[in-house]
């Protein structure tokens, strides 16, 4: 359908479980995930075919545990290919999967694993709280009592104020990811909630309540990336990458001029969109980043799949439920699938690899044919955004 | 030339090779603990950056001079926070907002001396300062916004 020439192919794809994984640390979690991703691929013998592994984890505070890159590649039998680990906070494996797009570009590899992971849940509240604000600006921002759901509720707030969006809207992303994630066995949560819950949930950040908050959880995520031309050889179905685009902003939201926009998610969509030859109209399926529901409102607009300030009625209409003009989250998104931080960009791929392959089950967009996937780190300061379409 | 030369400084600031004090956060937080809100002021294109740092943003000079910001602006978001981190559990619920500066820049911080229900966006705030002074790194004094008098 498309003209663009492919970056390169999945072949392969896996999440873990997510969810609260007592007693797996990222080690296990990772090999359950890398494990399917195998599994499912008959043709690929790991040892002989793979040359390296890309992985995203964000920090090491979680479970004490540093130089991840060896420790998963030895826990999954692929010792001594070189592997790399990349940190771009919540988008630590989408900036991994554009490090492994750049080695399979330069042909150094053409056979690579790309995963993320984070193990979140052994710690409080409190604990986690404090490891993710780390992705904040530490002396202006962590240092006067700022977390990170208060960055998004900053966001909100500048929102709701220019563009009269309602605390109600935001509640509908959450109902509606929450109504995806019963459909996915993998999820977090199946749990169905209402715009009542959601409204009447503990304060977490003004306007944010519990429930316009995603979870911490524990989880993995893997794919198997080929350069186009062996993708064949591991698949009938292989999904190729069309469009890759990353930007970054100011570490700290303050130094911004406008918060209720993400420049990285604009900036990354117009460079994916235009390598990808298509616009947003083209996008059959989105796996978004609603680490809270206004981000998920605020990425409408940036994509453009609606017009600026217009996040809220786009909610409002169902267009992005399953079977709506742009189903988004199909896989329950970061609030109903999870959030466990490191594995979330490659997750993402995993759900839009299932829709193009007409594996989603439940949640199958029927006819599904060009997927896309937008993963931002701390208050956006980095954004990637990914295009895949059917390789068949 | 820095507007406070090290003659006049009261606090052991991070000097440069020149006794110049040097455009850093470390810095920024000294003059906090003399209760001054401070920026540096590019002389290339005029901009008035603060958190200060060493090199301008706009025009990659390092020809940067401190100065003092009045510290009064008007508030462009904020959100009241029910879960901090531990060190700050204590004052939850609690206030916390960007303010843009009649100066120029934008800070951000905990907004006090205000009913958590009265905060609104536009709202004239006027800095100040904490006079508690942590005991280990980082031994940074805090500012904080209040409604203008």
């Amino acid at each position: 359908m498309l003209v663009a020439t492919p970056l390169a192919s999945i072949v392969s794809a896996s999440v873990s479980k997510f969810g609260v994984r007592e007693g797996l640390y990222t080690r296990e979690l990772f090999a359950e995930a890398a494990k399917e991703a195998f599994d499912q691929c008959p043709n690929l013998e790991p040892k002989r075919d793979i040359q390296a592994l890309f992985v995203g984890m964000m920090s090491e505070s979680y479970e004490h545990q540093a130089h991840i890159a060896p420790l998963l590649l030895d826990w999954i039998g692929l010792l001594p290919n070189p592997a790399f680990r990349t940190e771009g906070a919540c988008a630590s494996s989408s900036v991994a999967l554009r490090t492994a797009l750049f080695a399979i570009a330069s042909r150094m590899y053409d056979i690579v694993l790309v995963g993320g992971v984070e193990k979140m849940t052994h710690l409080s509240t409190t604990g986690v709280t404090e490891i993710l604000a780390m992705a904040s600006d530490f002396p202006f921002e962590q240092w006067h009592g700022i977390s990170f759901p208060g960055i998004f509720g900053m966001m909100a707030v500048d929102h709701m104020h220019k563009y009269g969006t309602t605390e109600e809207q935001l509640a509908k992303v959450a109902v509606k990811n929450h109504e995806h994630g019963l459909l996915n066995p993998k999820a977090h949560f199946q749990k169905r909630i209402t715009v009542q819950d959601v409204l009447s949930s503990q304060p977490v950040a003004w306007p944010l309540k519990l429930y316009d908050c995603c979870p911490r959880s524990d989880g993995a995520s893997c794919i198997v990336l080929t350069s186009p031309k062996l993708a064949r050889k591991f698949t009938d179905t292989p999904i190729n990458i069309i469009g890759s685009g990353q930007a970054q902003d100011t570490l700290g939201l303050f130094q911004r001029d406008d918060f209720s926009t993400m420049s990285v998610t604009k900036l990354a969509a117009e460079k994916a969109y235009k390598m990808a030859n298509v616009s947003p109209k083209d996008i059959d399926v989105a796996e978004l980043h609603d680490c809270f529901t206004i981000a998920e409102i605020i990425a409408y607009e940036d994509l453009g799949f609606c017009e600026v300030g217009r996040g809220g009625q786009l909610i409002d209409e169902g267009a992005t439920y399953i079977g709506g003009r742009i189903p988004a989250n199909t896989s329950g998104g970061l609030k109903a699938k999870g959030h466990p931080v490191g594995a979330t960009g490659v997750a993402q791929a995993c759900e839009i690899y299932l829709q193009l392959t007409n594996q989603a089950g439940k949640r199958q967009v029927s006819g599904a044919e060009v997927g896309l996937t937008e993963n931002v780190g701390g208050s956006a300061s980095t954004g990637v955004v990914h295009i895949y379409e059917r390789g068949d | 030339m820095p507007l406070v030369t090290p003659e006049e400084k009261k606090t052991n600031f991070i000097l440069d090779a020149t006794g110049a004090i040097i455009p850093n956060v470390e810095n920024f937080y000294k003059f906090c603990a003399e209760r001054k809100l401070m920026g540096v002021k590019c002389k290339c294109c005029g901009s008035v950056i603060s958190p200060p740092r060493a090199l301008c943003p706009k025009c990659f000079t390092s020809s940067l001079a401190w100065t003092e910001l009045k510290g009064q602006g008007k508030l462009l978001t904020f959100t009241v926070i029910h879960f901090p981190s531990s060190q700050f559990q204590a004052l939850a619920p609690y206030a916390v907002g960007i303010v843009k500066l009649d100066d120029g820049p934008h800070l951000p911080g905990m907004i006090k001396n205000v009913k958590l229900e009265d905060l609104r966006i536009g709202m004239s705030l006027q800095v100040d300062f904490e006079t508690a002074l942590p005991k280990e790194w980082p031994r940074w004094p805090r500012y904080f916004f209040k409604p203008a008098a």
